[in-house]
């Protein structure tokens, strides 16, 4: 059962933070390749305002949304400026910039040693030590999150977002400061990136650079292209399915000496067959 | 009695890498008045529009509005009162008619004024009443043009400029599309801007004409005193009527 609850806190915090992508991704247009990145940024100024200041949970992690979403609006004043390939790449480049940053900043971030000892969120006198009370408090975040993103879609800001998409320099001709919209969302994607990392954190207990390295952003960035561009639900089963996928390659029955490389074959194969024959997602309308 | 010049495009050049797409083009717009933009593929008639509307930045020469020196830029335009229909029927596919039309309205001064310009707009374009609520993508090429124009007008503009409403258009509605032009602008009494290729269209419509070629002014004058061998040797033999 413990595990079922472990997969099902991974499943919320993946969730979270595909939502968050899909903001910028799928509603916007805009290819982003450095989710992990503000994924870091929260967990580390999460962990480290819980252990050197030993202040509430939620005090924490709101500090470490504004700090990301402070770093986001940096980053994005010159990223939503650039088009199609030289913005991917823009981010890319900012996610090596900032684990390199997490790895080799040893007076704060212990390097490649992490951080442990991450404590449990608290509210009013309750700690969230148990996984199933955990569990709970990562699907009411993600039931949240996913209200929050509801509406931004649903807004009159997200149908400027969807015209960005679709056709940003028409979108301008109407009046719409377009790159003001894509640093606003980016931020927001940021923020939202943030909370769900920083409640990683404090469940995981441990954080370590690696978690928060490249591979991770083309990971989420998978989820949000298997559940389907511009859907919050395909978001969801997205990271549902990442998460679930390797987890259920165990039970094949791979003889045990190459199980590990044949779940890594398997995954691959089975991203490589979606692309081709369902290059827009499970739910999604749009493709990349 | 002279009326007032809305906006002029004064001796811009603009280049495209090493092409040179503008030399010395002068074009003025005074209000209330239909301005046609004619020549051949190439001759920098989009340029011009784009140019004015702050897409294209010259290399030389300044926009005026209202007689002073601007910089355009193309999200200020539209609070200024220029609306630009850009060609190929750029509607947002996705989004619904509705939606469509809303985005259009972004640049006006007072929000509640939005839906009463959309049911102005779409009392011009009755066809798209009962089509409001399905996506622009749906609709047939005639209607998304029709849909690009109504939503040009929803921020109830001075100044419309059209680069090519017929483009890619039967016969039957490239018709429809002008008589819609004509109605609007006697409606409303807003200056239009067009550049179009079916010359007996436009210059059914247009009190002054501009014709380009190779990026220059080849001819401003009214549609009266264009000679049909001018327009022949312009557009280099193709019949112009």
């Amino acid at each position: 059962m413990e595990y079922f609850v472990h997969i099902g806190i991974l499943i919320c915090v993946y969730g979270m933070v595909a939502l968050s992508l899909n903001l910028v991704v799928g509603e916007t247009g805009m290819i982003s390749v450095a989710q992990a990145a503000f994924s870091g940024i929260g967990a580390y100024v999460t962990a480290l305002l819980l252990l050197a200041l030993g202040i509430n949970f939620f005090l924490a992690v709101i500090l470490s949304m504004l700090a990301a979403g402070a770093i986001a609006f940096l980053v994005g004043a010159i990223f939503t400026r650039l088009q199609e390939v030289y913005y991917v790449f823009g981010t890319v480049g900012f996610n090596v910039i900032l684990y390199t940053v997490l790895l080799n900043w040893n007076s704060v971030t212990r390097g490649p040693l992490g951080i442990p000892g991450i404590p449990r969120p608290e509210l009013f006198g309750f700690i969230f030590s148990d996984n199933h009370m955990f569990l709970g408090l990562a699907l009411a975040s993600l039931a949240a999150i996913y209200g929050l993103c509801t509406f931004i879609k649903n807004s009159s800001f997200g149908r400027v977002l969807h015209a960005i998409r679709e056709d940003e320099e028409a979108t301008s001709v109407f009046g719409y400061a377009t790159h003001h919209y894509k640093l606003a969302v980016f931020t927001i994607a940021a923020m939202f990136t943030a909370y769900a990392s920083g409640l990683y954190a404090t469940y995981i207990s441990y954080i370590d650079p690696s978690t928060f390295a490249l591979p991770e952003s083309i990971f989420i960035l998978a989820m949000i292209i298997l559940g389907g561009l511009s859907s919050t639900r395909g978001a969801v089963l997205g990271a549902f399915l990442l998460v679930i996928l390797p987890e259920a390659l165990r039970f094949v029955g791979f003889p045990s000496d190459i199980a590990a490389q044949m779940r890594q074959m398997t995954y691959g194969l089975v991203l490589v067959l979606l692309m081709l024959y369902r290059p827009q997602g499970i739910l999604g309308k749009f493709r990349i | 009695m002279q009326k007032e010049i809305l906006f002029s495009l004064q001796n811009a050049a603009v280049h495209y890498g090493g092409v040179k797409a503008l030399q010395d083009v002068t074009v003025r717009v005074e209000e209330g008045e239909i301005v046609a933009l004619m020549g051949p593929n190439g001759a920098g008639k989009s340029t011009v529009l784009k140019t004015i509307f702050g897409l294209v930045q010259p290399v030389r020469g300044n926009v005026l509005w209202h007689g002073q020196k601007i910089h355009p830029k193309p999200y200020e335009m539209a609070g200024r009162g220029i609306s630009y229909v850009p060609q190929g029927r750029q509607v947002f596919k996705n989004l619904t008619v509705y939606e469509n039309l809303e985005l259009g309205g972004y640049a006006l001064a007072a929000r509640n004024d939005l839906k009463g310009n959309i049911e102005s707009a779409l009392r011009l374009f009755p066809a798209l009443q009962g089509k409001l609520r399905e996506k622009a993508a749906s609709l047939s090429g005639g209607q998304q043009q029709m849909l690009t124009i109504a939503r040009g007008l929803v921020s109830d503009p001075k100044v419309l400029l059209l680069d090519e409403p017929s483009l890619g258009l039967a016969p039957k509605i490239v018709k429809e599309v002008f008589e819609k032009i004509r109605e609007i602008h006697e409606q409303r009494k807003i200056a239009v801007v067009i550049i179009e290729h079916s010359i007996k269209s436009v210059l059914a419509i247009a009190q002054r004409v501009y014709v380009l070629a190779e990026g220059k002014i080849a001819f401003d004058g009214t549609p009266d005193t264009l000679k049909s061998d001018t327009l022949e040797r312009i557009f280099l033999g193709q019949n112009a009527r």
